[in-house]
């Protein structure tokens, strides 16, 4: 955990550094994999990758414990990546056999592990919302001092849970942190036409709480900033609205189109704007990491996602009886 | 004249002939035209829903009657409620069904009750498209078949066309009709062609179609079960037996007399629904029938359903979760006091 005096990102130790970027590269790397695989048709379902929003979740989850919570979207590969799924876990339940981390009952959409806070991957936009304000009110209620952060999409920011769950947790000062992925789309319609207001961090000012608007794409701005709403939460000042401006390097799903892209905007976002290599950029410049570092921590993240594949596929599917346990609890 | 269809092109030339006939016809939901004011994209490009089924109709009668949505269920459902109320005649998207718990108010205690509470003096001619189905490994949260839910609702009728045919002219139907309707689309069966009427016709509500006579049992499939009734049937057939198919093609209101009289010919009832089977339609059916036609049983009325259980991910779950010819069989041979079948 970061306490207030460690926040600027310039103080980042290699330590940290190493794992920021780690978990960028494996988010990138784990996506990457999964485009792949699903264009030959060996992953089943429906599919929404997270390529390009790395330094959101990574540059957030850099400041929680397992102890704290997150919720997540149909685009969850990422923030389960960030909180520490395992990634074999993951892969595998994307596969869909039982040794995913849901037992390959839930796939791609539904990737949890409560275990690491993570409260699940969601097949319902807007149903983030609600949720982690629950997880707040539990760490309210029992005094634990967590937190709990919601990562939600520009288009969940019109759906009516948004305001009333930001609401709640104004009235009621839960520690959560409420991360919009301002990707520019909700599914294929744009940002700008769907949502009447500029920028979804305004909404705070109206729900008198804390809110910001940072480059989604630049991991330090992302880290300051969460480091400064976690703490803020964990105090018991209140709730932040955390707005980070980003991009989807793929589609809504995969087979998706992207008609409704510019696609200069698209070259620009994938290229000299991505956000591992800016911040490969800062690492190299603020002397943190070298060249050298970088590359084999590349190597080591394709050694681990190669092994996941490689897991998944050599694991079994799921036993029949499979289909009517975890019904409930007591029976 | 019949022309060659897809379910899905039925579903597209439906509400085409509807906004022509009527300019009260609006298109409303998430993505359905697609790419709104995106200055590169012409219409033509545009998505037109998620699975494309209404690709092309934005182009023809332009975005004050095709109207995309912010992600905002509860707004707009209840929008297309109250427009419906004060003149105009929406189909309003719902892309999964699974969706209904974010706008289930407007729904169930808007659109479903205007017309009773207000003492006949409103109506609400709403027609909500919604995706509904297994079989195609998109989990728990979209993959349900909410049908039950609807039918449980006094104020709303039910549509679960099986085919390219019916899905055209129960559209039609629904969206001519004066009271809110729900038509369920299989996402399986979107590619799924067959012949189709040309131009404007209508298949009322409430009238099952027999796919397949018999005399020893009749089953009853619901939406893409109808297939696996059929199935099942031919397979039935070589032992000797022949069943009678029935698709009930709506729900609500619910076609009766056929499915008795059938019973009363064939003594023998089985429901094949894949939806959960607590308080489902297949339920409801053997209920009524139970109720109505239980002199003329010879055996127990059995239901091949989905588990009580969610939808699972992983595809070989989904498999065993689904009805399958060999359940039918399986409950057949049950009531026929035999297990001949099994190896069927």
């Amino acid at each position: 955990m970061q306490t207030e005096t460690q926040v600027a990102a310039k103080d980042m130790t290699v330590e940290k550094a190493k794992w920021i970027y780690t978990k960028m590269q494996e988010i990138r790397q784990f996506e990457t994999a999964v485009h792949d695989i699903f264009a030959k048709g060996e992953i089943p379902g429906f599919v929404h990758l997270y390529a390009g929003e790395e330094a959101v979740a990574v540059g957030v989850c850099a400041h929680l414990t397992d102890d704290d919570s997150i919720t997540s979207t149909h685009r969850g590969h990422g923030h389960c990546i960030a909180k520490g799924c395992d990634l074999n876990g993951m892969m595998a339940e994307i596969y869909g056999r039982a040794t995913g981390l849901c037992k390959g009952k839930g796939g791609s959409m539904h990737i949890a592990d409560v275990s690491k806070g993570m409260l699940g991957a969601n097949g319902i936009v807007g149903a983030g919302l609600p949720l982690a304000i629950g997880a707040g009110l539990t760490a309210k209620v029992k005094k634990t001092k967590n937190v709990a952060v919601c990562f939600f999409g520009d288009g969940a920011s019109n759906h009516g849970t948004f305001h009333e769950a930001v609401n709640m947790a104004a009235i009621w000062k839960l520690p959560v942190v409420f991360v919009c992925e301002n990707n520019g789309f909700g599914e294929a319609s744009t940002f700008d036409y769907a949502a009447a207001a500029d920028q979804i961090a305004d909404f705070a000012k109206v729900y008198k709480i804390a809110g910001e608007t940072v480059d989604g794409k630049d991991l330090p701005a992302v880290y300051e900033a969460a480091a400064k709403a976690v703490a803020r939460a964990r105090k018991g000042e209140g709730p932040t609205i955390l707005e980070c401006m980003t991009y989807r390097d793929f589609g809504h799903f995969e087979g998706d189109t992207q008609s409704y892209k510019d696609k200069e905007a698209q070259k620009k976002a994938i290229t000299e704007d991505d956000a591992i290599v800016r911040f490969q950029d800062y690492l190299k410049k603020q002397k943190i990491l070298t060249g050298q570092d970088i590359k084999k921590i590349d190597d080591a993240v394709k050694a681990s996602i190669d092994e996941a594949i490689r897991f998944s596929e050599e694991s079994p599917f799921p036993d029949a009886k499979e289909v009517t346990t975890d019904v409930y609890v007591s029976y | 004249m019949a022309v060659k269809m897809s379910y899905s092109e039925a579903i597209n030339d439906a509400i085409r002939l509807a906004m022509r006939k009527d300019d009260d016809v609006i298109l409303i939901g998430e993505d359905v035209a697609g790419g709104a004011e995106v200055d590169h994209l012409q219409d033509e490009g545009a998505w037109g829903g998620v699975f494309g089924v209404t690709k092309g109709i934005v182009e023809e009668f332009g975005r004050d009657r095709v109207i995309d949505t912010p992600i905002a269920e509860s707004g707009y459902m209840g929008a297309a409620v109250s427009a419906a109320a004060t003149g105009l005649r929406p189909i309003s998207e719902l892309m999964f069904n699974d969706f209904i718990g974010s706008c289930l108010d407007e729904v169930m205690n808007q659109a479903a009750k205007f017309h009773y509470m207000f003492g006949g003096k409103a109506k609400v001619p709403l027609t909500i498209r919604t995706i509904d189905g297994a079989g195609f490994n998109a989990a728990a949260q979209h993959s349900q078949s909410l049908y039950a839910l609807f039918t449980h609702i006094p104020g709303i009728k039910v549509v679960i066309p099986s085919n390219p045919y019916d899905m055209k002219g129960l559209l039609l139907s629904a969206i001519f009709d004066d009271d809110p309707v729900i038509v369920f689309e299989d996402k399986t069966l979107y590619g799924m062609k067959g012949e189709v009427g040309e131009g404007f016709y209508t298949i009322p509500f409430g009238k099952a179609e027999i796919k397949r006579a018999g005399k020893d049992l009749t089953i009853v499939g619901l939406g893409k079960q109808v297939y696996t009734a059929l199935k099942a049937a031919d397979q039935l057939a070589k032992k000797g037996f022949e069943a009678e198919v029935i698709d009930p093609r709506t729900l609500s209101p619910l076609d009766e007399d056929t499915i008795i009289n059938s019973v009363k010919k064939t003594g023998r009832l089985i429901i094949v629904d894949e939806a959960y089977p607590r308080c489902s339609a297949a339920t409801d059916i053997a209920a009524i029938v139970g109720d109505k036609a239980f002199d003329y049983l010879d055996a127990p009325i059995k239901r091949v359903t989905a588990p009580h259980a969610p939808v699972p991910f992983s595809p070989p779950l989904e498999k065993l979760y689904m009805p399958t010819p060999q359940k039918i069989i399986d409950a057949f041979s049950v009531m026929v006091g035999n297990k001949v079948f099994s190896a069927v």
